[in-house]
């Protein structure tokens, strides 16, 4: 593993303690990017705990990646069956809770945030109706969430889009509401890949803890891995969140 | 046995990418009357028996929680189908 991680945490102040963080990562029948999700995690210094999504334990995590894939197959919608599984209503009560779980939708996952409705919005097939693979560049919008706090507000990343439901569409007044509360996390930089309203490629809700985009910061966390030019810019997602842990009550 | 039919639709302004993709191969087919396409969906919920008013209501909710996205997209018809 690469020794070049960037630092992480306010190492200021002695009350805090970074070590033991635990970070579930969810997986459903379908689920493809788990192994990797979890494998960033582990890069960023936390311990990766296997939630799987029928069960009801949240075992005690600081916070959830919800990984890519094709939960359920997309049948009916994509994440419209994941939506129900008891795993899923835990997750939403502790983001809802006072704690404010910190939770991180990716892909598949944003699309299960959005059914859920923890998330506004949703995703309907690429405008040009095909699968799409490349190194994708994005405008952070904003840096004042969970799992964005160590970038820099308007800093261009790149990490990788593959998807082939990724047009994120909502009504204009959900659209205006997001903008004006800042709450359009990332957005695509050049062409818009797959037609998203105002080319916005992630999204949080009001108080920040919840993130969903549709490209993968997981496969973007080691150098020779991810994108050429810039290859760890995902690692920063998994850092912030130990940053954001480190630095609140929990 | 009787089926309880319920057909989804996009909603009217979000843009249907499948629909275009079936507009525009239409007239490659010949088929040049068609302005437009919007694809939907159709379930048919089989039941056992008699379909009560109650069975009819917990067909509607399962219509507007589960087989739509009220974000994205309407239940334009629940209905009875006998065999």
């Amino acid at each position: 593993m690469s020794t070049e991680l960037p630092l992480i945490g306010d190492y200021s102040a002695p009350s805090n303690e970074l070590s033991g963080a635990r970070i579930g990562v969810v997986t459903f029948p379908g689920t493809l990017d788990d192994r990797d999700a979890a494998r960033a995690v582990r890069a960023a210094g936390a311990e990766a705990v296997s939630l799987w999504h029928a069960d009801t334990d949240l075992q005690d995590v600081d916070a959830v990646v919800i990984p890519g894939g094709f939960s359920y197959g997309d049948y009916l919608r994509a994440g419209a069956i994941s939506r129900f599984a008891p795993m899923m209503a835990k997750i939403a009560d502790a983001a809802n809770s006072d704690a404010k779980l910190p939770v991180l939708g990716i892909c598949n996952g944003f699309q299960i945030l959005t059914e859920s409705h923890l998330l506004p919005g949703s995703m309907i097939k690429n405008d040009h109706l095909k699968f799409i693979c490349r190194d994708q560049l994005l405008r952070v919008e904003n840096n004042q969430t969970a799992w964005t706090n160590g970038f820099e507000a308007g800093q261009e990343i790149t990490i990788v889009l593959k998807n082939q439901d990724g047009q994120y569409v909502a009504d204009e007044k959900t659209l205006d509401e997001l903008e004006a509360e800042n709450r359009i996390a990332f957005s695509y930089v050049g062409w818009n890949p797959n037609g998203s309203r105002r080319s916005i490629a992630g999204v949080s809700n009001k108080a920040g803890n919840v993130v969903g985009l549709m490209p993968h910061p997981e496969h973007a966390i080691e150098v020779g891995f991810g994108p050429d030019a810039r290859g760890t810019d995902g690692l920063t997602f998994f850092t912030s969140v130990l940053t954001h842990l480190v630095g609140g009550k929990k | 046995m009787p089926r309880i039919v319920v057909d989804v639709m996009l909603k009217p302004e979000i843009l249907d990418p499948q629909g275009k993709a079936i507009a525009g191969a239409l007239p490659r087919l010949g088929f040049t009357s068609f302005e437009a396409v919007r694809q939907g969906k159709r379930f048919e919920l089989t039941v056992d028996g008699e379909v009560t008013e109650e069975i009819l209501a917990q067909a509607r909710e399962a219509a507007e929680t589960l087989l739509s996205n009220p974000v994205i997209e309407d239940v334009v018809n629940v209905e009875v189908v006998e065999d």
